[in-house]
């Protein structure tokens, strides 16, 4: 008896499919098999997660999707979802897994209630393809004042700040969770887009010091892969105390995946599970945070701005204070959305704050406590597109971080299956036969074009503003109006509704 | 209808200056006769202007023009002035019935000095000390609104056009080294007197032509630094970036300008590699002064004026010299009004302050 039912249903039309076995080669979920006996192509429907690569590959486009049209009894409280949850669990015990960042609907996007502004007669919107229009981004540490010399002149007194062509970084996400690949189709793409990419806690990967000049390297409660040449190596240190996925929780590589390179760039020894702790055991108070954060410096001579990297929780506000306090040069707040290759699905869905109340509730209080301009924001977890980013900062944040977006440049199709070490795409799996479909080189092009396009769009959407330089939108709530949202909402947002 | 401050109000605007470098005084009419020519520029809903040498007798005190509501509003002033200061003179402002200029609030001159026990106490320098205390006027004493509070200068406004606003504050009996007016075409006002142009804090007084973009990203950052922006204005807070950089931070006036009308980063790259670095870091450092959108502004201050445009000059702004004299305006046509025959005419440069200042020998 299979309590659960299949949540998709794979479909190939007979009178299109040429029986190339091609769909039989991509599915590494094993929901497609071919029987030589019938010569046949046989169905595993509960194995399919949707990832949509069988489709996306088969020549004759014969291969569709369905979900699953068997349907429980109708009812709001017990969801299908629901009821599988509870058959899953009963069934093995175990705490339930999922991968990418929450997609549950009941809680708001906020971005989606908020509309852009821009210029009508009054004063004139600028054409970015006449005018220059900037989009260079500075993170990093500012000074309270200026400093003068002997001679009268200007002292640079300002920290190491990191530059960015456009206000986009791409995420951390650590090799291990996904492929050697992917980093190099991230780092390639970072250096050709004047931006970074993270390496997130597996450590980095010898082939990738070439690309130190657009690499953030982290440091996290594991300290996993973690030397002086690896800290080193980077344009800037993030320590990460928590992700928006799963604020609270650690991480568990398997042992499975701890093999080869994965191995030896994590320093743990092959087969072992690698275990990150849900906190660092030398930071159990932000007076901790500062000695971590003053050792990255002393180990790095002071060279590099130090990101402390922590999930939008209810108390984000005040945790930010810390960290601006703490001697670190940019907070980076991942929000309720952010994706992650292994989480909790309890976690995932039901900790943490959505990134829009979270940068707009930081902004605030680190005006208030006349702080903003001494520190950097980072903002992720859930940024989909450029009016997303340009949300972002306008409600507050200096720039943004994309993991899920750039992994679907990648090819991923958010099935959430990351967990599994079975991508279908090369992402998120060490499987060298799957890693093999992933190309370094096409997928920098395909991350390339998309920041690029982003990009294009924020000069549009800016020019149409009449603003020609990105620091002049950042926390320009002005720029927004609110729609659908009740008061309390407009008031941490600090937007004004549509009309107002 | 909310009040302006309770809302945004974008204006456009006609601005005009008289600078005299030897100090020699100009009459308050010939800065009228100037911004009447740009009467098409404002709709009859704000008029001022600002005046510098204007009190030569009290020069030392800080001269507060103050508009009140009602007599309540004054009376709670007058306490609260007579509690922080020596007030040394005190009268209503002169004023003539000009037809087209209605709904007058009640107008009072003090000329003051920061009571020195008081300034002790406050461990403030006497300029912070008495800009501190003209904005907790203007926060909490309801009908109360000072406009003007510098020493040896003077704000002069009000709701209607500007060459009537001249003529009920008797302007022609006024003389000084430099003026600067201000002709208002806001989208909608309810035509509030302390709305109308130039807004001013201590000596530094602003008129500004253009509805700047970044306008809430300023607003934000000035007021981490103890400003509270009440009215909602580009003018409002364009001076106090300015009194923040200058007065606060040490700033002069072109490292100033290079922060509000920032090079963009291509030019910047094309300086040599001193310049560059200096604009880059004022460009890193205040990055949250950035003023885009069009904008031309005049500022005003004691023994000089600054005429600036936005980086991308979407907004007139002609400067002109005859012998010891700089004239400003939005259009050639206004200083031509009152000097036809001109040495040298130019527009600046977007970006590009020119700052004009007394001479050493000028006696004012």
């Amino acid at each position: 008896m299979n309590m659960i039912a299949s949540r998709y249903r794979i479909n190939i039309r007979k009178d299109e499919c040429v029986l190339c076995k091609r769909c039989v080669r991509e599915c590494s979920f094993g929901a497609i098999n071919f029987n030589s006996e019938k010569n046949t192509i046989t169905l595993t429907h509960s194995k399919c997660v949707d990832c949509q690569r069988c489709a996306a590959l088969c020549p004759r486009e014969a291969i569709f999707i369905t979900r699953n049209q068997n349907t429980y009894a109708n009812n709001h409280l017990y969801t299908a979802n629901t009821l599988n949850e509870i058959y899953r669990q009963s069934a093995t015990g175990g705490v339930l897994l999922s991968s990418m960042g929450s997609g549950i609907g009941s809680v708001h996007i906020y971005f989606d209630h908020l509309l852009l502004n821009a210029s009508q007669v009054t004063n004139p919107s600028i054409d970015p393809l006449r005018e220059p229009m900037e989009t260079i981004t500075f993170l990093g540490r500012r000074p309270r004042h200026i400093e003068r010399g002997k001679d009268g002149k200007l002292v640079d007194n300002l920290p190491p700040h990191i530059e960015l062509s456009t206000p986009i970084l791409f995420s951390a996400m650590s090799y291990g969770a996904i492929s050697l690949n992917v980093h190099k189709a991230l780092a390639k793409a970072a250096l050709r887009l004047g931006t970074y990419y993270n390496c997130g806690e597996g450590g980095l990967h010898e082939s990738l010091y070439e690309y130190a000049t657009n690499t953030i390297v982290q440091v996290a409660s594991g300290r996993f892969g973690v030397h002086e040449r690896y800290l080193n190596s980077a344009a800037a240190i993030e320590i990460k105390i928590g992700q928006g996925a799963k604020p609270g929780i650690g991480g568990h590589l398997t042992g499975t995946k701890i093999i080869g390179d994965v191995s030896a760039t994590r320093m743990v020894p092959e087969g072992i599970d690698a275990i990150s702790p849900a906190p660092h055991h030398d930071i159990y108070s932000i007076e901790d945070l500062r000695q971590l954060v003053l050792s990255l410096k002393e180990a790095t001579s002071y060279t590099k701005p130090v990101i402390v990297k922590v999930a939008a929780v209810h108390n984000i506000a005040p945790i930010a204070s810390g960290i601006a306090r703490s001697g670190a040069d940019i907070i980076a707040i991942d929000g309720f959305r952010g994706g992650t290759g292994a989480a909790p699905m309890r976690i995932r869905d039901n900790v943490g704050l959505p990134i829009e109340l979270a940068i707009a509730a930081v902004d605030q209080r680190l005006r208030e406590e006349k702080i903003r301009n001494e520190i950097s924001i980072i903002a992720g977890g859930g940024i989909r597109n450029s009016t997303d980013v340009v949300k972002a900062i306008a409600l507050g944040a200096d720039a943004v971080a994309i993991g899920s977006a750039a992994l679907c440049a990648l090819g991923c199709h958010i099935c959430a299956s990351c967990h599994t070490g079975n991508c279908a795409w090369g992402i998120a799996t060490q499987r060298p036969e799957l890693t093999n479909r992933l190309d370094p080189e096409e997928g920098a092009d395909s991350l390339v074009n998309l920041v690029s396009a982003w990009t294009r769009e924020i000069k549009e959407i800016m020019g149409g503003m009449g603003i020609n330089s990105i620091e002049a939108l950042r926390g320009n709530r002005l720029a927004l109006r609110a729609v659908g949202l009740h008061e309390k909402e407009l008031e941490i947002l600090g937007v004004k509704y549509g009309g107002e | 209808m909310k009040k302006e401050g309770e809302v945004r109000i974008p204006s456009g605007c006609a601005i005009c200056g008289i600078f005299s470098r030897d100090g020699s005084p100009v009459n308050g009419g010939t800065i009228a006769k100037s911004i009447a020519l740009m009467h098409n520029r404002s709709n009859g809903l704000g008029g001022g202007f600002a005046g510098y040498g204007i009190y030569p007798a009290y020069k030392d005190y800080y001269a507060l023009h103050i508009f009140y509501d009602n007599l309540k509003a004054r009376e709670e002033t007058e306490r609260f002035l007579d509690s922080h200061f020596d007030i040394i003179n005190l009268s209503k402002i002169p004023t003539k019935q000009v037809e087209s200029i209605t709904d007058a609030p009640l107008i009072w001159r003090y000329f003051v000095s920061p009571l020195v026990h008081k300034i002790q106490d406050s461990q403030l320098e006497e300029n912070e000390y008495t800009a501190r205390c003209m904005i907790r006027i203007n926060n909490s004493i309801d009908g109360a609104y000072v406009f003007s509070c510098g020493k040896n200068m003077g704000v002069f406004k009000a709701v209607g056009y500007p060459e009537d606003v001249a003529e009920f504050y008797r302007l022609e009996d006024y003389e000084g080294y430099a003026w600067t007016a201000h002709g208002r075409y806001p989208t909608n006002t309810p035509g509030w007197w302390g709305g109308a142009h130039p807004f001013a804090l201590l000596d530094l007084s602003v008129v500004h032509n253009g509805e700047i973009s970044s306008y809430d990203a300023n607003r934000r950052a000035v007021e981490m630094y103890d400003y509270t922006c009440n009215l909602l204005t580009d003018t409002e807070v364009i001076t106090y970036i300015l009194d923040y950089l200058i007065r606060k931070e040490g700033l002069t006036l072109e490292e100033s300008a290079n922060v509000i009308a920032a090079p963009f980063w291509s030019t910047i790259a094309m300086k040599d590699q001193e310049e560059a670095t200096r604009l880059a870091y004022l460009r890193k450092m205040y990055s949250s002064f950035l003023i885009t959108g069009p904008f031309s502004i005049l500022v005003g201050f004691t023994g000089g004026m600054m005429a600036l445009n936005d980086r991308l000059k979407l907004r007139s702004l002609v400067v002109a010299e005859k012998g010891e004299t700089t004239y400003f305006s939005s259009e050639e046509a206004a200083i031509r009004a009152i000097e036809p025959d001109l040495d040298r005419v130019w527009s600046p440069a977007g970006g590009k302050p020119v700052i004009v200042r007394l001479n050493k020998e000028a006696i004012v």
